[in-house]
């Protein structure tokens, strides 16, 4: 069951009117119990890809498939095994929580004996026990996201599909969402599109970013960090008394594991009065870990103190910055 | 069906359904009575021949919206990506306003009641002005549907139905001008000619055909409309 090819998608392309492709042959397949970030800046082309993925728009080209059924061709049977929360949350603002939750169920043909069981259970997944009587119209943006996220799970889809569910909303409200979306993630698929790169460190297994509607990287949000920085780094930080000349540039150097050392702070290691401090950036050859090393060498080197020795990760901000704007150009 | 009792629910809580029902049994209602006291005459010929031209201008303000707040809201959007076809949605939002406007015709029963209370009712006239009632109103809320789905603008929506609808009223008005090689086409085309054949108590084919047709290709047309996004 884990390694099913819930979504296939398979060089998708969709050009609107004569413009340039909004979607550029993009591809990738996403297994059951994965959780999908969907990165990208504003008009990259998310809203797009899962416009099609919902089956509401037909690709220019290319072909996608849900749960083993083409969008296109067997539109009904891939809606049926969906739930879908479009952005901007569209919700008929003249009914009742209970009311809305209910026609959901009826068009989704939800038969009578489950629907009191999923309806509760949503509800309280979704925590809103306590407005089921209220008008939608007169619910707040993240209480009318729970009620879009509760329409999208009432019956049970193998795949959900939500687009920016985390958008306006305040950080506690973006914290419930979370937790609501990793829950469903643990049995059911998740495709998640959002802008805020927290997100997906927080809630996904894996990322696809796309950008300029071409997919521009896919894998885990580890793997993408040390990606962007080729191999993993180290920042050393080294401490000497006055009066000591030893360049412990030279000493890093030294160091078996060791493919690259820079010096980072402008200061430098200069004779100087005041007590030294430098701070190196190490990136290791692949594979190894010198950091055991670095340590040995300079704690048994004269007067140097090792201060920091800190693995870094590069953010994935530092990821998706990189990817969007080389490609953009 | 359940797109058709949701359209029906929100009917019932909007307050258009109850403005225009009002408004037409007024209007209905003053012009019966007027012939009941002023022309001292008891019958429901008045009350049906004036029922084109005040369903023409009603059902638009019925139909405005079935498709076009949905477009303009995004919730055509969810409902789209929901396991219904596209003429489902269509049929259904269709059911619900041909049941309001069914409603609307009960509550004129008590007209049919009066005129049976005060003299010889001629039934077989009554209740086939009545299937021919809901026949038309069908005819209408298709062109109002068809309309709106052109559309996210509910104004525009009104306007293209109105127009349609009185163009194919005007067109029957116009019978005693045209030249007579022209007056038959008028007349198949006219959307108030066969109400006037129905009401006189003979429902033939053609003209159960002209409404059937009516509703058929203009729920066709919005359907098409809807399923537009997805040509390629």
């Amino acid at each position: 069951m884990t390694d099913k090819v819930m979504i296939h998608v398979e060089r998708l392309t969709k050009v609107y009117g004569h413009g340039r492709p909004a979607v550029d042959a993009i591809s990738f397949d996403v297994r059951a119990g994965e959780v999908l970030g969907f990165l990208g800046p504003n008009g990259a082309g998310k809203t797009t890809t899962m416009k099609i993925l919902t089956s509401f728009l037909a690709p220019t080209a290319g072909r996608a498939q849900v749960a083993g059924h083409d969008v296109y061709d067997d539109s009904v049977e891939v809606r049926r095994r969906i739930g879908y929360l479009p952005e901007d949350t569209p919700l008929y603002k003249d009914m009742t929580v209970l009311e809305y939750l209910e026609f959901i169920c009826d068009v989704r043909d939800v038969d009578k004996e489950h629907r009191r069981g999923r309806l509760r259970r949503v509800v309280e997944q979704c925590g809103i026990g306590d407005k089921l009587g209220k008008l939608i119209g007169e619910l707040s943006k993240g209480f009318r996201q729970r009620v879009g996220l509760a329409q999208a799970i009432v019956h049970e889809p193998e795949v959900l599909i939500l687009d920016e569910p985390t958008s306006g909303l305040d950080p506690n409200q973006i914290a419930e969402i979370r937790e609501v979306i990793k829950a469903i993630g643990q049995e059911k698929t998740v495709i998640f599109s959002t802008h805020i790169l927290g997100e997906v460190q927080a809630t996904c297994s894996r990322v696809i970013i796309i950008s300029d509607g071409k997919l521009v990287a896919d894998g885990t949000p580890d793997d993408l960090a040390r990606k962007s920085t080729g191999a993993a780094s180290i920042l050393v930080e080294i401490g000497g008394k006055r009066g000591n000349d030893t360049d412990p540039l030279g000493l890093l150097r030294q160091i078996d594991g060791i493919e690259e050392v820079k010096a980072i702070n402008s200061t430098g290691w200069s004779l100087s009065d005041r007590p030294r401090a430098a701070q190196f950036r190490v990136v290791a050859k692949s594979g190894v870990d010198p950091r055991g090393d670095i340590a040995r060498v300079i704690a048994t080197a004269n007067d140097m103190d090792l201060l920091q020795l800190t693995p870094e990760k590069a953010s994935l901000e530092d990821v998706f910055r990189k990817l969007t704007t080389t490609q953009g150009a | 069906m359940a797109i058709a009792k949701r359209e029906f629910k929100s009917y019932v809580n909007s307050p258009i359904p109850y403005i225009l029902v009002t408004a037409y049994i007024a209007t209905a209602g003053y012009m019966f009575f007027q012939q009941l006291f002023i022309v001292r005459q008891a019958d429901m010929r008045h009350f049906f021949d004036n029922m084109p031209l005040l369903f023409c201008l009603i059902v638009p303000f019925v139909t405005m919206r079935l498709v076009a707040e949905e477009r303009r809201e995004g919730t055509l959007e969810l409902l789209l990506t929901m396991p219904v076809t596209d003429w489902q949605l269509v049929f259904g939002k269709f059911l619900a306003a041909l049941g309001l406007m069914s409603l609307l015709l009960v509550l004129t029963l008590a007209f049919p009641i009066t005129v049976a209370a005060l003299g010889p009712l001629d039934k077989g006239t009554t209740v086939a002005g009545y299937i021919g009632a809901i026949l038309m109103s069908g005819a209408f809320v298709a062109i109002g549907i068809m309309a709106s789905s052109f559309t996210r603008n509910q104004i525009v929506a009104a306007l293209v139905a109105f127009f349609i609808g009185f163009g194919l009223f005007l067109i029957g008005a116009l019978i005693g001008v045209l030249p007579p090689s022209l007056a038959p086409v008028a007349s198949a085309l006219s959307i108030g000619s066969h109400f006037q054949n129905i009401s006189r108590g003979v429902i033939d084919s053609r003209d159960f055909l002209y409404y059937v047709s009516i509703i058929f290709v203009c729920l066709l047309v919005a359907q098409t409309t809807l399923d537009s996004r997805r040509w390629r």
